[in-house]
């Protein structure tokens, strides 16, 4: 519907309509609010300046540079190389110092400490947790129970070369699988179970046949974890002397690892992390409260 | 004999086609499924064949009991408009709305407490995301966009909607797409990309029932008895046609088989990345806000009962909109391997979007200059003009969001999330609830509301719902920012990966409690609709033919 523009006037604002009505609707003539405008304005020749600064409108084969001639690269660059003088000579001397050395100078000790505890979060701590206490599958590194050793050069080929990782010198040892490769027969594995289970100290049923156990650990199990049971750690062969499980200690679940067998992985963090990152975790690591 | 007085009933020619199409693609899904590589995707082509077939039952159901004439255009002077199709979408829409604000819920739920999804493939993080995403913006959103639109653009051209079978193949199409894309998520199936995760079978599909829109909402301009197009139209034929434009461009993908779900996207790389934020800002720029500014166009004056502010502003804010948020994608990408010179001109088409974007929020607020106290009386307008000041509030937030050195903090973390939700749920939600609470009335003949009370609760439950989930999400997102940037003075990072997201626990237990405040509202509000449509003494006595269904 058209009403005559010149006549119609709304008449709270006495401002004049457009002169159109759609289904009751009218709209007002109103002028475009002055601040409005000049803040449109204002961010039209903002943009215009700063594309004047900074690379911005693509040409054929190219696109104009910016009068100062800033790259997002370069960018990288010079805060890459801010960090570098932050971190200063400290990171030089790390990179070219031994383990020993390292760990016999306590301002040494303390940068790599915490490059390593930054390390450590964000590439250890999904399997070993943010703290170190491990899960199950993935051991405590802050207790003096190690699988591999807790000396300082032990911790770094470990982290290096990882376990069962594929890298050719990866520590690698293999639990068998008794079970499931037809080497025990079912009572004899929940025999053997018990028998490790009281080599713990850990409850037994009173019908357990713990004779018949010890003599199968010492048949097949004693090569790796010793005929006392306490491990060995050139095998990577944990201790079951003792109340530390990686797996953990219920029946069922000795069971199982003497069934199926066991062997957890962790990657080889060489080419991934350079050298002085590593050291650095491997102190890191070791000052936890268990190194050797 | 019986048909010897009256004119003689043909079949239409658009029923025969539409029914030979349907019977061919029940035939053609049926072969499909039988040789299908999955489960999945064999379960997804029995539906196109039942529901395709449901379709040539109805259309030749309707043929048989319809009159032989087509429905009048005009009875006794008025238009004869067709309410049918907007009935079904409004309900469509507080379904979906409901259905994807729980999923949203529970996927809040899962991050505060990810042993909620019970370890069930189909529940995942990952599933539920985009679930609760597509069906909050294209079920929930879709929905509202097509009802208003289809009744906006009738009662503005005041003419009835183009098309026969058009109009309902249009609503029941996309809710179809719905169903589609819905069930795919938890079945695993997507083509990953954010806002398009549809497989190019359902993108197919969305691209016939689209062009159809397209093509009812055209036909009904061209029909218009009005010498002008107004204002909401605009928007929303804006929002149409550039959706059209970004669906087809985004998921340009050769499929592996026709017989396989999987395809493969045309675009590679950083061209990729970049054809994805072109589409994904623009979905935010004409689904979000060009569709919803329309709703704001026609509902906000109409309850306020004043003339919109500024008819000026309104073309030169429309047409600025258009123009400069087509530009604005690549602020997505800052400090990425996008080239320097595209994050550039992303960043400063944002700043210049700012205005453009409050040019509407100006014409919404100042519409209601002379009906102020209808605030305080009315609290479905009160609920739309707080849509608008949150809609103003997250154009201002975008364009700050957008800039490089503010980016560097906000980007990948809540802060993201905050911005949207404050968005949507302030924004595209409440400017949706109110034009809802406008149409169910006018729709079902009612004279008013079951309870405005109802309404009054509704409001203040979600605007505290709403204030919860954006103020953490502002916390967590800066507290995030801040931690993943902190060094030590040694010169290494002060925080581990794992140690963010334990810091972001308790925010995104809060951000879940506002989102089942934000529920609770919406169920309030569907169960105050349901008593309107239900009780006979609001039903108004006599009742405008115009507003009478054609059926």
């Amino acid at each position: 519907m058209a009403l005559d523009p010149h006549h119609d006037r709304d008449s709270v604002t006495g401002t004049a309509t457009t002169g159109h009505v759609w289904d009751g609707i009218r709209e007002l003539n109103t002028p475009l609010p002055r601040w409005w405008l000049w803040i449109f304005y204002a961010t039209i020749v903002w943009s215009i300046g700063y594309w004047v600064v900074y690379p911005s409108w693509p040409l054929v084969s190219s696109f104009t540079q910016g009068v100062f001639g800033w790259h997002s690269r370069e960018a990288l660059v010079r805060d890459l190389a801010e960090l570098k003088a932050v971190r200063g000579p400290m990171m030089d001397k790390l990179a070219a110092a031994s383990l020993p050395e390292i760990m016999s100078d306590p301002m040494l000790l303390d940068f790599a400490r915490a490059q390593g505890r930054t390390s450590f979060g964000d590439n250890c701590a999904p399997c070993h947790g943010p703290g170190a206490a491990g899960n199950k599958g993935y051991p405590n590194l802050a207790d003096d129970d190690w699988l591999w050793g807790g000396k300082i050069e032990d911790i770094a080929t470990t982290v290096r070369y990882g376990i069962r990782s594929g890298d050719p010198k990866t520590r690698i040892s293999l639990m068998p699988a008794f079970g499931r490769d037809n080497m025990l027969t079912r009572p004899q594995i929940e025999n053997v179970a018990d028998y490790v289970r009281s080599l713990s100290g850990l409850s037994v049923n009173a019908k357990a046949n713990l004779s018949d156990g010890k003599a199968i650990f010492q048949q097949q199990c004693a090569t790796c974890h010793g005929d006392d049971g306490k491990g060995k750690r050139d095998l990577g062969a944990p201790d079951l002397t003792d109340a530390i499980w990686l797996y953990g200690s219920d029946r069922a679940v000795i069971i199982e690892g003497v069934w199926g067998g066991r062997g957890g992985t962790m990657p080889a963090w060489v080419g991934r992390l350079d050298d002085t990152t590593i050291k650095a975790l491997s102190i890191y690591v070791h000052t936890l409260g268990g190194g050797q | 004999m019986t048909q010897s007085n009256a004119a003689r009933k043909s079949i239409t020619t658009g029923e025969m086609g539409t029914a030979i199409a349907f019977a061919v693609l029940a035939f053609a899904s049926i072969f499909i499924a039988a040789k299908a590589y999955t489960s999945e995707y064999a379960f997804h082509a029995y539906l196109f064949a039942a529901a395709s077939a449901a379709a040539v039952f109805k259309i030749i159901d309707r043929y048989s009991s319809r009159p032989a004439e087509p429905p009048p255009l005009i009875i006794d002077g008025k238009p004869n408009y067709n309410m049918g199709p907007v009935k079904f979408s409004t309900v469509a829409a507080m379904f979906w709305g409901i259905a994807g604000f729980t999923v949203g819920l529970w996927a809040a739920l899962e991050l505060a407490f990810p042993v909620l999804n019970f370890d069930l493939a189909w529940i995942s993080f990952g599933r539920l995301r985009p679930l609760h995403t597509s069906a909050v913006i294209f079920a929930f959103g879709g929905n509202v966009l097509i009802a208003t639109s289809f009744y906006v653009v009738q009662r503005t051209c005041r003419a009835r909607l183009a098309g026969d079978l058009a109009p309902w193949f249009v609503v029941l199409g996309y809710n179809f797409f719905i169903l589609i894309a819905g069930t795919g998520y938890l079945l695993g199936i997507t083509q990953s990309k954010e806002y398009a995760e549809p497989e190019w079978y359902a993108d197919l599909w969305l691209t016939v029932v689209w062009i159809a829109y397209l093509l009812v909402f055209l036909g009904t301009l061209r029909r218009r008895t009005e010498p002008h197009i107004y204002v909401a139209n605009w928007f929303y034929l804006a929002f149409i046609l550039t959706i059209a434009v970004l669906h087809v461009g985004n998921n340009a993908a050769i499929p592996v088989s026709i017989f396989s779900p999987k395809s493969y996207i045309v675009w590679a790389g950083v061209q990729d990345a970049m054809v994805q934020w072109w589409y994904g800002h623009n979905a935010v720029g004409f689904f979000l806000t060009a569709g919803f500014l329309a709703i704001m166009y026609y509902f906000i004056p109409k309850r306020a009962e004043r003339p919109v502010y500024s008819y000026r502003l309104s073309i030169i804010h429309f047409w600025s909109l258009i123009f400069l948020y087509i530009w604005a994608g690549p602020h997505h990408l800052h400090y990425t391997a996008l080239p320097d010179w595209t994050q550039t001109l992303g960043m400063t088409f944002s700043i210049m979007l700012w205005m453009p974007s409050w040019g509407g929020m100006i014409n919404g607020l100042m519409t209601l200059s002379g009906a102020w106290d209808k605030l305080r009386t009315d609290p479905v307008l009160r609920m739309m003009v707080v849509s608008v000041a949150f809609y103003g509030m997250a154009t201002f937030e975008g364009p700050l969001m957008s800039i490089k050195a503010v980016n560097s903090l906000s980007h990948y973390t809540d802060w993201t999330i905050g911005h949207v939700h404050s968005g949507a749920l302030g924004w595209v939600a409440y400017i949706s609830f109110g034009a809802i609470y406008c149409l169910v009335p006018w729709l079902w003949n009612r004279e008013r509301l079951y309870s405005l009370k109802l309404v009054s609760w509704h409001f203040w439950i979600s605007t505290i719902g709403i204030v919860l989930y954006i103020s953490s999400m502002w916390v967590s997102g800066i507290l995030q920012g801040l931690m993943w940037r902190a060094y030590t003075n040694l010169g290494f990072l002060e925080y581990s990966f794992i140690e963010t997201v334990e810091a972001m626990h308790p925010f995104y237990i809060i951000r879940a409690l506002g989102g089942a405040l934000f529920i609770a509202g919406a169920l309030i509000m569907a169960w105050n609709l349901w008593k309107t449509v239900q009780s006979a003494d609001l039903a108004l006595s006599v009742a405008s033919p115009a507003l009478q269904p054609a059926e």
